[in-house]
């Protein structure tokens, strides 16, 4: 192994400590969320909506979290469940910077980029 | 709805290990499970499995980048390949025959399912080159981890990027067009086509799928594919299961892992070509 190949790997170990925390962190958040909702599903034997329906826009799940309704609260937690991954690329970039490691920083950039335009993409062609 | 849920939590359980070890999402296997078994309608169906493509993901990832057995810098590379062709993917729905590409993909699948018999027999895991890969080496994509099977560390290169770009984008094309995690996919790109170290390959996949999946699932969560009752417990079932599945996946030979793949590989890659031919 040369000199700059073991530059990288130990740069490399740092840069997945960071994210390995963070992304942790944010998994056991969203469990933990997703967790309270179905404990409380079971509780009150009550979904805090009609049968056969569910809230799916920001507005109800919100509200429908803050006044404690079990579905409401289940789909938080599936919201900040499918934010995991984003904040994987996120915390990405900024571990790069850190390190210098430019080439790397602007690749993860374009990633996310990439990701904020499909994003987008999803809610106008709805 | 304590049984249902009781279920989806042992679903989850199975689906966690066995898309940590492999790479997979499972969206293939978890979708057939969910409208067949228990009767699920099939938009519900596959709302869940996107669910459960970024639960495996994110699940495995945090014991992956922690052991160092992912390579970051191959999964940012190629992620520009599959995020554009995402969306490419998605641009493309109503333009592009989704037969056309059940065939050419299930063909792919079978191909690798065929390659990954033949390296079994090969007994060669790991590339060794004598001159580095030009594009490999301006690209950082060179690098090493430590195989808890053989207690050894194993340095590794990588080669034809641009070839593993190319089975990336197209993996994104599927994930896109045809709404699935194409996980198979991404192993397939790094194993067979870059001759990445299996293990490398499915833990790098696995961070992967999860960026992939997490850009059309919000497309999902917004038009209620996404049923609660559902995809909380299997989810929660996942993540823990993908927390198993990263630690006995670490502990297992490459040569068990290929051999679990190979008919993975080949019911993926069947179940692809039938659904072209309907």
């Amino acid at each position: 192994m040369n000199d700059k190949q073991k530059n990288v790997s130990e740069e490399m170990n740092d840069v997945e400590m960071i994210i390995g925390k963070i992304l942790r962190i944010g998994v056991i958040i969203s469990a933990v969320v997703m967790g309270i909702g179905l404990i409380l599903l079971f509780v009150t034997q009550t979904t805090g909506y009609p049968a056969n329906t569910f809230p799916d826009t920001f507005r109800s799940i919100f509200t429908g979290t803050i006044a404690l309704k079990p579905y409401a609260i289940m789909m938080f937690g599936v919201f900040l469940l499918i934010l995991t991954p984003i904040l994987r690329v996120v915390v990405s970039i900024y571990s790069f910077w850190v390190e210098g490691d430019k080439l790397y920083v602007i690749i993860t950039t374009i990633v996310l980029v990439i990701l904020a335009i499909s994003f987008v993409f999803g809610i106008v062609t709805r | 709805m304590i049984h249902f849920a009781f279920i989806m939590v042992l679903i989850g359980l199975f689906a966690g290990i066995a898309g940590a070890i492999l790479g997979i999402g499972g969206g293939m296997i978890i979708t057939p499970i969910l409208t067949l078994v228990m009767g699920v309608d099939i938009k519900y169906a596959i709302g869940a499995s996107i669910i459960a493509v970024i639960a495996t993901s994110s699940g495995s990832t945090i014991a992956y980048l922690k052991d160092q057995v992912l390579n970051l810098r191959v999964a940012m590379f190629l992620e520009i390949a599959t995020t554009v062709g995402a969306l490419a993917g998605a641009l493309l729905t109503g333009i592009l025959n989704p037969k056309f590409l059940y065939f050419l993909f299930g063909a792919l699948l079978l191909f690798s399912a065929y390659n990954s018999i033949r390296k079994l027999r090969s007994k060669q895991e790991v590339l060794h080159r004598a001159d580095p890969d030009r594009l490999a080496e301006k690209f950082n994509l060179d690098s090493s981890y430590y195989d808890k099977a053989t207690k050894q560390t194993v340095d590794y290169q990588v080669e034809n990027i641009p070839g593993g770009l190319s089975v990336m984008f197209g993996a994104g094309i599927a994930s896109g067009l045809l709404g699935i995690g194409s996980g198979a996919f991404k192993v397939i790109a790094m194993d067979t086509v870059m001759k990445m170290p299996l293990k490398a390959s499915t833990s790098t996949s696995n961070l992967m799928m999860g960026v992939t999946a997490a850009a059309s699932a919000t497309v999902y969560y917004f038009n209620g594919s996404i049923k609660p009752h559902i995809a909380v417990p299997l989810a929660l079932g996942i993540l823990v299961g993908a927390t198993i599945g990263s630690r006995i996946m670490q502990r297992m030979t490459a040569k068990t892992i290929r051999i679990i793949f190979i008919p993975i590989l080949f019911y993926i890659g069947i179940e692809m070509f039938m659904k072209g031919l309907r």
